[in-house]
């Protein structure tokens, strides 16, 4: 179990989140849940840089992307209950009022 | 082979394989409980990693609220999955060529980094989070906070909705700021009249 261990699960991790976001490219769901998918694999990589470096930094930061992802998904999720209830979709491809 | 080893293999193919489920589920619902077993694996990885509170933190933070959050929004709105789903088959080859190169760019950068040594931490690493974070990186954390309760506020703002204006309904401010002289009339009658 070395660094690079981690490092590798963390680019497997965002792959599959990069992945997700376009074949889900109409669901805004899963889109954000590819995006969590996405800050977690960051964060194994600031944990295992955190604990291999012996320096607490990384952990710290962690804890602000957990805080600010936690927000995110809140709003996010606000913004979709909103717009479901206004469109009765949540297609992305509908998505397009201000578009003009 | 260490029994470390074997524990991370194990939580590391669990975490691998329930986000690719996470993304490919033809179920919402799968997908989100996929997504908790993805932020548990990672929980234990955290522990292997020495970072208890982090792993504590991810457990209560992301699969107590977050991924609730999730489950109550997919339950929530009921949408044509079928049709969603149909249209992702499309997508599929664009986002194979994205994913490919971004995890040939991984493979690129991971073969010519160096490994580091494990270092071994004296103190528990709750204490040294606390210690840095409330001297060190105290305005960041106030910052936190901050854009937590706007997180609150914007949530609920963005989903309040205003009933139609026939309905009842109770205006609880009214009704405390009603003073005694409103609510009560006091009235001298004399005796054997009746009201």
């Amino acid at each position: 179990m070395s660094l690079h261990h981690f490092l590798v699960l963390g680019a497997i991790l965002f792959t599959t989140g990069v992945f997700g976001i376009f074949l889900n490219r109409r669901n805004v769901i899963i889109i954000l849940m590819s995006i969590e998918l996405i800050l977690l694999s960051v964060n194994i990589n600031f944990v295992a840089f955190s604990h291999y470096n012996n320096d607490v930094n990384g952990q710290i930061f962690t804890f602000f992307v957990l805080a600010v992802a936690a927000a995110e998904a809140a709003i996010g999720l606000a913004i979709l209950v909103a717009f479901f209830r206004n469109r009765a979709t949540i297609d992305v491809e509908r998505i397009d009022t201000l578009k003009g | 082979m260490m029994v470390v080893d074997v524990i991370f293999y194990a939580f590391a193919a669990v975490t691998a394989l329930a986000a690719i489920g996470v993304v490919s589920s033809r179920n919402q619902v799968h997908s989100v409980l996929l997504l908790i077993l993805t932020f548990f694996s990672t929980a234990a990885l955290f522990v292997l990693l020495e970072a208890e509170f982090l792993a504590a933190l991810l457990v209560m933070v992301y699969m107590g609220a977050v991924a609730v959050l999730f489950l109550f929004v997919v339950m929530m709105l009921d949408m044509e999955l079928n049709e969603l789903k149909e249209q992702a088959i499309n997508h599929l080859p664009l986002g194979l060529a994205v994913g490919g190169v971004i995890l040939l760019e991984f493979v690129v950068v991971l073969s010519h980094s160096h490994a580091l040594p494990a270092a071994a931490s004296s103190i528990p690493n709750t204490l040294a989070i606390g210690r840095s974070l409330y001297t060190q990186h105290l305005y960041p954390f106030e910052l936190a906070s901050l854009i937590l309760l706007v997180a609150l506020v914007g949530a609920v703002v963005l989903t309040l909705r205003e009933r139609k204006s026939g309905a009842k309904r109770q205006n609880i401010s009214q009704q405390i700021a009603r003073s005694r002289s409103e609510a009560v009339e006091l009235v001298h009658r004399k005796p054997g009249e009746g009201a």
